[in-house]
């Protein structure tokens, strides 16, 4: 049972949020004995009266990437949304359940949806550098978290452009706008600026919708190079980019949770036959 | 009169010529597809049915009178030819009038003259009805002939879809062309008005003098007999009143725009916005006299109060200066004119800042930040560009402002700071010298137009600089 050694190593949870915790046996069985990082159960999201997701339970291993797929419309995004709580800022939109990450709910009345961010890091569809210098952008999350003196940010924007795999490229511009890079580079710029407050989980909405092949190559190896630091949620709708970059896979399908295990089984052998009409292109 | 009816046939006659056009395709398009759909064909025909004949009988109006007084004045009767230039056009006034069998002015007309009166009286009926009955033959001419060439065009393989095109062009170029040379006219008549007050008073001497006294005695020997007319003070008021206006609804107007924006939901959104965009309709002059009946008496009480509390203390010179503060001064103005201002900046500001992608903000917030740190940091950021050009437009609107100024901040020219003394603008000015009576060649009157021209200069400058700070950066974060 070194799985509960995972969910209480380290934590200061009291003890009543200990017992509500989920337990962890399935979720080791369904995981192959990996940690888990990510929790969800019941989650049920609603836009006004129209119910997005019903009833999603889902383990995210730590240190792997999992990937999300399935039509347009099936509540991938969503599901993504809700476990950094950016659809907080979305009127109208209610989450309910359990999601919690290393066994602490993000729904929680108590925590802060900023200090959750700031261990949860995004990359959107389109690349959104801002309107500053490309050193600048990296040193956002430094500044506003105050994370780091004035002669650390130099070297840790440093070291999370190297690892971003941008430094060689812009080492010589650092004080050119963000906007001036190529798709591809400003992607990767934003990458950057994610781990630069080195997060435990990094979500990805479709990273590579908005770029050409090459630079979809280039952020897919530099997804696969993260995997051994953070735990990487992707959503795609490339059903050759989950197989290509992720471990695990989830299916969605009308907002429901079709289907979740290990990307190679899931690709050659699907259990459910909606899962297997989808990869083989028969829908969505 | 005959002329309008005469602009109604040819309409109808078009109106004909259309449906003439399209039956006529239709008969056509039995064995082969035309290549435009018959309601081109049709208004093929009908523009050229229309468009040269209304061009005549247009200019039959507008120029008809002219060029039958043109005529008229050729072989003058010795008799009239001795008439001084404004004798003259009262007779030629006079012939019209006769001509149409009405009286004619007091003046009696003996000697040489009441032959000539009778005699052009009956020219002018000739021409008149010879102007008319040639201009509607060619009217008719080019209607029929018009409508005849374009009808015998027609053609399964005639391309009308595109001739029709060509005249809806036209007529988009011909609109944009009028409004073009109007601005040019306006300039230019602004341009050469300035040019005879800058003969008379030297640029150097209205644009740097310090002394505006434009009223020029009748007799020589009053005071200021030549006037003064240095401009510094006017353009020092006019600064002034627009610093404070601008005080005033910069900060107000950027900070609801960023709550509308940014904070609100929906629901206040739905009716604070409407709200506000009604303060920008209210006309200018009841902004006007709020400021002289409302405002203007409020702020000599409350500095007048202070005032009466300060006198005798250690700032006793203050507040014997506050205790007779007036009605109207350039705070008052400023103060109004910016409250007017407000909707204004907050409504473009929020277009502004409501056009910042949203994933800028998602960014951000994703990152960690509040929202306000992503207000901060990103959203106003990025634009910046947008609300600078907002503000410069505030800017111009506050300088061409007359009507607020007028009523509440005085009429004296004074080289001032003081936001408490009453100061005057270019455009008030502008306004005393060209209303009541006034010779329109005097220098106080051309006076107006050399303000008016730096007035313009200072403006367009503005936009022009508005205009190229959101060219330059705005196309950076779309």
């Amino acid at each position: 049972m070194n799985l509960r050694n995972t969910y209480n190593s380290g934590n200061s949870m009291p003890s009543d949020q200990l017992e509500a915790a989920i337990q962890p046996a399935a979720a080791s069985e369904a995981l192959g004995g990996a940690p888990v990082k990510i929790a969800a159960r019941d989650v049920n999201v609603f836009y006004g009266e129209k119910q997005a997701l019903f009833d999603v339970a889902l383990d995210v291993g730590a240190q792997a990437v999992t990937a999300l797929i399935g039509p347009s419309g099936c509540g991938k995004s969503t599901f993504l949304r809700c476990i950094n709580r950016m659809n907080d800022t979305i009127p109208g939109c209610r989450v309910l359940g359990r999601i919690e990450i290393d066994g602490a709910d993000v729904n929680d009345r108590g925590l802060d949806p900023v200090l959750l961010r700031a261990r949860v890091g995004m990359v959107f569809q389109k690349p959104n550098p801002f309107p500053k210098s490309i050193f600048e952008n990296v040193a956002y999350g430094l500044r506003i978290h105050g994370l780091a003196n004035k002669s650390e940010v130099g070297d840790i924007v440093e070291a999370s452009l190297k690892r971003a795999g941008l430094w060689a490229e812009v080492s010589d511009r650092l004080h050119a706008s963000g906007s001036s890079l190529s798709g591809g580079q400003q992607q990767r710029l934003v990458i950057a600026r994610a781990i630069a407050v080195n997060p435990e989980v990094i979500l990805m909405d479709e990273p590579c919708s908005a770029l050409d092949p090459i630079a979809t190559a280039r952020i897919e190896e530099l997804i696969d190079e993260l995997r051994t630091q953070y735990c990487i949620v992707i959503v795609t709708h490339s059903m050759a980019q989950a197989a290509r970059v992720s471990q695990r896979t989830a299916f969605f399908h009308m907002g429901k949770l079709v289907e979740a295990g290990r990307t190679d089984e899931m690709f050659t052998n699907p259990r459910d036959s909606r899962t297997q009409d989808y990869i083989t292109g028969r829908f969505g | 009169m005959l002329i309008w009816a005469a602009l109604a046939a040819l309409f109808l006659f078009s109106f004909a010529a259309y449906r003439l056009g399209r039956q006529r395709i239709a008969a056509m398009g039995q064995s082969a597809r035309p290549h435009s759909r018959p309601g081109y064909h049709g208004a093929y025909v009908a523009l050229w049915t229309a468009a040269p004949a209304a061009v005549v009988l247009f200019a039959l109006i507008a120029f008809g009178g002219r060029i039958e007084a043109g005529l008229l004045r050729q072989d003058a009767p010795a008799a009239v030819q001795a008439l001084s230039e404004s004798e003259a056009q009262v007779f030629y006034d006079d012939v019209r009038v006769v001509a149409h069998g009405g009286t004619p002015s007091q003046r009696d007309y003996s000697g040489d003259l009441k032959p000539a009166l009778a005699a052009k009286a009956a020219a002018a009926r000739h021409i008149e009805s010879q102007l008319l009955v040639g201009g509607l033959a060619l009217a008719t001419l080019l209607a029929g002939g018009g409508f005849l060439l374009a009808f015998r065009r027609l053609n399964v393989d005639f391309r009308a879809r595109n001739r029709v095109e060509g005249w809806s062009g036209g007529l988009l170029v011909a609109c944009s062309v009028i409004a073009v040379l109007t601005t040019v006219g306006i300039l230019a008549s602004l341009v050469v008005e300035s040019w005879r007050f800058f003969a008379q008073v030297p640029p150097l001497e209205f644009l740097f003098g310090t002394d505006w006294e434009p009223q020029i005695a009748m007799r020589s020997d009053q005071v200021a007999a030549k006037g003064a007319f240095g401009a510094v003070p006017l353009f020092v008021g006019t600064f002034l009143i627009m610093l404070i206006a601008m005080l005033v609804a910069a900060p107000i107007g950027l900070f609801s725009a960023i709550y509308l924006s940014e904070y609100a939901g929906p629901r206040t959104r739905a009716w604070v916005k409407p709200l506000l965009e009604v303060l920008a309709g209210v006309p200018t002059v009841v902004y006007g006299f709020f400021a002289a009946l409302t405002v203007g008496p409020a702020f000599r009480a409350g500095f007048n109060a202070l005032g009466g509390m300060l006198v005798g203390g250690p700032l006793d010179g203050l507040g014997q200066y506050l205790a007779q503060v007036q009605n109207q001064m350039a705070l008052v103005a400023g103060a109004v004119m910016g409250v007017m201002l407000i909707p204004f900046v907050s409504s473009l500001s929020d277009d502004i800042i409501n056009s910042v992608p949203q994933s800028l903000r998602d960014g951000s917030l994703a990152m960690g930040a509040t929202r306000s740190e992503t207000i901060k940091n990103v959203v106003l950021p990025a634009a910046l560009p947008g609300i600078a050009a907002a503000l410069l437009l505030a800017v111009s609107r506050a300088i061409g402002e007359t009507m607020i100024v007028t009523m509440a901040a005085g009429l004296q020219a004074k080289t001032t700071i003081n936001p408490l003394d009453t100061v005057t603008t270019v455009t008030v000015q502008i306004v005393t010298l060209l209303t009541g009576d006034q010779e329109f060649d005097s220098v106080k009157t051309l006076s107006a137009f050399g303000l008016g021209l730096t007035l313009f200069v200072a403006t367009l400058a503005l936009n022009i600089i508005a205009l190229r700070i959101v060219q330059k950066y705005r196309e950076q974060y779309d």
